[in-house]
């Protein structure tokens, strides 16, 4: 490709750690052109961000090491530039923005002082630097600019910080500009706003834009081009077209399909008795309203999904169901007793019932206990199962039933990966036996081809088991494979309420629709479609 | 913020309630005054004089009723010792022990500053292993230890400086480079490591890759950060230095509040211990609110 | 890189902990060197005062401040004589006992109590909570040389009044550093994940939260042994510590000091002691931060499977 602005040639990065040398990339070349998107897809560990970071000169070296390769941009290799003439280049031809926006903006400095740096620090008087932050800072959208100048990251949301860290990076309209995951931390219908915003403003600039992502929804809406990486290597690169309906490469067809929303719909059974029946639970926060006037109604083996973006009080929801935080009116029928009423002792017996499953396996797990301690603690606590060897046999049966290994028990959850972690964490909420599980975000923290297979280890429990699950989410994707009946949750209430089927082909709540419009779909002809009907509309 | 400072004069206000109550009871629990300040052939009656003179002759409570409105009036009585107000001797011991605590902690913070940025700068090199190890030692070496060397090399055998007093510039040296020590040590490690932490934060990625040149990532983007946890050790520090250099100042017969107060507890001189409390409690609580406003300084988050 | 851990899985958990434990301070050179050095140290406090009998106690005018490095007298002389003709080198041993036996009190008896307190605090409702920090402040406030010189007034000075005292005044520090923890403990998602399972309270602290916390404490009373010691030999120095015919460290020094002049070894050895033995602690202390702290410990550990 010649008309390429920047181009990475056969890069290979080692990082020489403590455990030995880890090969991140392995002669990966890429390259993008004035007002193209180039995205680099890949999940976590597979090397994706490292081959920015090389162009950013912001490797840690050590431990980093570049084997080989050249980035050309131009005219000049950056591998081979001076750190002084590297620095130049940084945040004026090339410029880069960050998955976390509140880490990654100095907390003790203004943003406005921080935007304003990027253009002081090469040299450009501090007035018209100050003019053109006003000016972009409006040109993200963020109301009043003149007084967001002055304040503080922390005084921002996190869709806002975003915008303010794209406005930072604009400011000396760069020729590339690189995008680390920047929507992942966002809810969707941000990501969606964020998203279309770097479209917009690739097409004012006509910039070169680099995105780095896990998210085959993000390719598919916004990627000119796209390369796959796994284990530090590219597998498979082209259109996001060609490479949705083409894959050659085993891993990038493994992708695809683990990405949800592709599946037969479960219907409800109607006919099972109704085991937990939630009646207008209200709790407020001070003046925040958490929950207004919540019912939800669910049945023995069913799969509820209640999905909301962060504040929606969704969490709270199940917090209370399972009584770890109090509600100020309301009831929780289980099994025809009041719940939130319930006394001390009585809850001890509804703790064998209803167990959950938490959304970080990393911080749900006690580090300092085994596996084995950490699946029969629930039996120490309820006084079950004295025999050892019987105890032995069941943690090796339950360790089966979530697909590990027997002889994982011994071992400590600093030894596992995020998936086999959360196969932990569900192996230990079947230990009790329980007649419903409440997942709370209990795949959003993991990879997404993981998460097809978490979602498939649960599914199987619910057939097999005859156990009910509380799906909590904040991603409507997620839901569609595994609910019966989906809840949608906006600032405490529910807006709307259904079969799956229903609420994905026929919802009628405008906020419903929003958020599966925000909702990427992996396949780049259903999100262009998606396009041109929103244009049309 | 406010809310902060207030709970400082809460706490203050109280340990120095506890403390006043504490102080009666003991300088009239533990023994007699009049026994140890007057002569071992003192008679009966020179003892029922000095008595009634500081009013130890009266029941308890009228003597604590008697005390509680002395205080409030900022009356500490008279020195038992020295027949002076002990508020005068007092503040006499804080015009020595106030500048060799200023300027030790000057010298201190600038030193560990300097030097623990420039050992984090270049983590495990010559200079950050040399850094490491002296502040280890300094951390560890008991401070009258120390004076005493000090005394036997620098007085007894090279000569060059006096061995105690006051009275020229030479005088202070000693003092001050021994009180030096210690805190330097604490300090410059949790410089070293907080620059460490504030430099490998993400932020820093941010500013590097806007191009931001590297002193200015240094001193401006890491050190502002860096700084917040060095100033609780540093108030902490200065804390114990206002309390009077105890040990410094007996050794090498510094007349400062210190000194002052570890003779007057040895003679039971209350009045004047209480008084050097009083004032020291006020020192530091003023120090804590300026580490508390440097705080809300450097960092916005702590502001609101 | 969580491929290269999962190809190689850390073989630690096969290993005995002792092992491992042994394995991880042999990495660390200095924490090794000081781990023996305490070792010998604590060893002399132990088996010291027996080994020497009356050697540390009788009194030989001939001796009297006899220079080091003289091995005309025997070996226990090489460290010189004191005042009253006793050799240093059995005096050092037989004072290492006190000034063990007071910093070690001390620093268990702090640490209890301030954890005790600090996990009530971290885990009780507010009220509880506030009342206890006050009077954690109250105690923070105080000049710390006073309390030791009120209670050792009002207790005289004995062995046993300066470790209460010396105790009552880091208290606080165990106190806050275990509240802070345990705030942050408590919120984790393990903690919760136990409260769902229908833990009791006794089980949350002692299961879960303590193993999280106990690290940390540990590393600090390591550093606060130090400290102590510290200030026993200033209370003991300034003459309100421990009393003659007991005999710590510190109050060698304060001994020794009137012989300035004409026998610097007097108060010069003690000192030393001092010096090593708080080195030792701090650079171990250094060591535990590393080696205790999950996320951290690979620096040591997986060093120590690279030379297998």
């Amino acid at each position: 490709m010649n008309d390429a602005l920047l181009e990475v040639r056969n890069l290979s990065v080692d990082f020489h750690t403590a455990r030995g040398t880890v090969h991140a990339v392995k002669q990966i070349s890429w390259s993008v052109g004035r007002g193209e998107t180039l995205a680099i897809l890949g999940e976590s560990g597979s090397g994706k961000s490292v081959s920015a970071s090389a162009v950013m000169n912001l490797l840690d070296m050590p431990p980093a090491h570049i084997v080989e390769g050249e980035i050309l941009f131009g005219g000049q290799d950056l591998l081979k530039v001076s750190y002084e003439e590297h620095r130049a280049l940084n945040g004026k031809r090339i410029a880069m923005i960050f998955q976390d926006p509140l880490s990654h903006f100095n907390p003790v400095y203004s943003v406005g002082w921080q935007i304003i740096e990027t253009m002081t620090a090469h040299g450009r008087p501090a007035d018209q630097a100050r003019a053109r932050a006003l000016e972009l800072i409006a040109r993200v959208g963020i109301p009043d600019p003149e007084a967001a100048l002055h304040k503080y990251p922390h005084q921002f949301s996190g869709g806002q910080r975003q915008r303010l860290m794209i406005a930072m990076a604009l400011m000396l309209k760069p020729d590339i500009l690189i995008a680390d995951e920047p929507t992942t931390a966002l809810d969707v219908t941000i990501q969606a706003e964020v998203l279309a915003l770097l479209k917009e403003l690739q097409r004012e600039t006509g910039m070169g834009l680099v995105l780095i992502t896990h998210d085959l929804g993000v390719v598919a809406e916004i990627a000119d081009r796209v390369v796959v990486m796994s284990k530090g290597e590219i597998v498979e690169q082209g259109t996001p077209r060609e490479v949705y309906h083409a894959a050659k490469h085993p891993y990038t067809r493994q992708l695809i399909g683990a990405a949800h929303g592709k599946g037969e719909i479960n219907i409800l059974d109607i006919a099972s008795p109704v085991l937990l029946e939630v009646k207008s639970l209200c709790k407020t926060y001070g003046a925040f309203t958490a929950l207004n006037d919540v019912s939800l109604t669910l049945h023995r083996g069913q799969s509820l999904a209640v999905v909301g973006e962060s504040g929606s009080g969704k969490s709270t929801l199940a917090r209370a169901i399972l009584r770890l935080e109090g509600v100020d009116s309301g009831q929780a029928v289980w099994k025809g007793r009041d719940l939130i009423g319930m006394t001390a002792r009585d809850v001890l017996g509804m703790r064998r019932e209803i167990q959950m499953v938490f959304q970080d396996p990393t911080q749900s797990l006690n580090p300092r206990m085994s596996v084995y301690q950490i699946i029969s603690e629930g039996w120490d606590i309820h006084g079950l199962m004295p025999d050892r060897t019987a105890r032995q046999a069941k943690v090796a049966e339950l360790l089966e039933q979530v697909g590990l290994a027997p002889e994982h028990a011994r071992r400590y959850p600093h030894q596992f990966s995020g998936g086999q972690r959360q196969r932990i964490a569900i192996a230990r909420a079947l230990a009790l036996e329980p007649e419903l599980i409440i997942c709370d975000e209990a795949v959003s923290a993991l990879d997404v081809s993981i998460q097809a297979q978490v979602i498939a280890l649960l599914d199987g429990l619910r057939q097999r088991l005859g156990i009910s699950f509380l799906f909590i989410a904040h991603d409507l994707g997620v839901v569609r494979d595994f609910a019966d009946t989906v809840l949608v949750m906006k600032a405490g209430q529910i807006v709307e309420s259904g079969p799956t089927g229903q609420i994905f082909s026929a919802s009628q709540h405008p906020y419903t629709q929003k958020l599966l419009a925000a909702n990427l779909d992996p396949d780049p002809d259903v999100q262009a479609q998606r396009r041109l009907r929103a244009s049309d509309g | 913020m406010t809310k902060l400072i207030g709970q400082r004069a809460v706490a203050s206000l109280l340990s120095l309630l506890v403390l006043m109550v504490l102080v009666f009871f003991l300088s009239r629990l533990t023994g007699d005054p009049a026994v140890l300040f007057l002569p071992i052939d003192a008679t009966e009656e020179m003892k029922e004089q000095f008595r009634v003179l500081h009013g130890l002759d009266r029941p308890l409570l009228e003597q604590f009723n008697q005390y509680v409105l002395d205080l409030l009036q900022f009356d500490f009585g008279d020195s038992l010792r020295k027949a002076r107000p002990a508020l005068d001797l007092v503040l006499e011991a804080y015009a020595w022990t106030l500048p060799l605590a200023l300027l030790t902690m000057t010298f201190v913070i600038t030193a560990a500053i300097i030097l623990g940025s420039l050992a984090a700068f270049k983590v495990g090199g010559f200079f950050d292993r040399l850094v490491s190890i002296v502040s280890l030692v300094g951390a560890s070496a008991p401070d009258f230890w120390i004076a005493i060397v000090a005394i036997m090399v620098f007085s007894l055998s090279l000569g060059w400086l006096p061995t105690s007093g006051v009275g020229s510039v030479a005088h202070w040296i000693l003092p001050m480079a021994v009180l030096f020590i210690r805190p330097f040590g604490l300090i410059v490690q949790v410089v070293r490591s907080s620059m460490l932490s504030a430099q490998s934060s993400a932020y820093v990625k941010t500013a590097r890759a806007k191009g931001v040149k590297n002193l200015r990532l240094i001193f401006i983007h890491t050190l502002r950060n860096g700084m917040l946890p060095v100033i609780t050790v540093i108030g902490d520090q200065a804390a114990a230095m206002l309390n009077g250099a105890v040990i410094v100042e007996t050794i090498f017969g510094f007349p400062g509040v210190g000194k002052l107060m570890i003779d007057s507890i040895l003679q039971r001189d209350f009045n004047v211990v209480l008084a050097a409390i009083l004032v020291t409690a006020v020192a530091i609580f003023l120090m804590n609110i300026l580490i508390d406003i440097a705080y809300g300084l450097l960092d916005p988050r702590i502001r609101q | 890189m969580s491929q290269a851990s999962l190809a190689k899985p850390p073989r630690s958990a096969e290993k005995s902990a002792a092992a491992t434990v042994l394995s991880m301070l042999w990495r660390d050179k200095l924490a090794f060197v000081s781990v023996i050095v305490l070792l010998f140290v604590f060893l002399c406090a132990l088996l010291g005062p027996a080994l020497l009998g009356d050697l540390a106690t009788d009194q030989n005018l001939r001796g009297r401040n006899s220079p080091p490095f003289d091995l005309s007298r025997g070996w226990a002389f090489v460290l010189g004589g004191d005042a009253l003709g006793r050799p240093m080198l059995a005096r050092l041993i037989y004072a290492a006992r006190s000034t063990m036996l007071v910093a070690a009190g001390a620093v268990i008896a702090s640490l209890i109590v301030g954890a005790l307190f600090g996990l009530v605090a971290g885990y009780m409702g507010k009220t509880v909570s506030q009342v206890i920090m006050r009077l954690a402040d109250v105690i923070m406030s105080f000049p710390s040389l006073l309390i030791a010189v009120v209670v050792l007034y009002v207790l005289g000075p004995s062995i046993l009044n300066m470790i209460l005292v010396l105790a009552i005044t880091r208290i606080p520090i165990y106190l806050r550093t275990t509240r802070a923890e345990v705030l942050e403990v408590r919120e984790r998602m393990f903690v919760q994940a136990a409260i769902v399972m229908g833990a009791s309270h006794w089980r949350i602290i002692g299961r879960h939260i303590l193993p999280q916390v106990a690290p940390t404490l540990i590393t600090i009373a390591t550093l606060d042994f130090a400290f102590v010691m510290l200030a026993e030999s200033s209370l003991s120095f300034l003459g309100i510590g421990i009393q003659p015919p007991d005999v710590t460290w510190g109050l060698m020094v304060s001994q020794g000091r009137p012989y300035l002049g004409n026998a610097w070894w007097l108060a010069f050895w003690p000192g030393l002691c001092i010096v090593i033995t708080t080195l030792a602690l701090n650079l171990l202390s250094n060591w535990m931060r590393v080696a205790l702290d999950p996320a951290q410990r690979w620096r040591l550990e997986a060093r120590s499977t690279t030379d297998e």
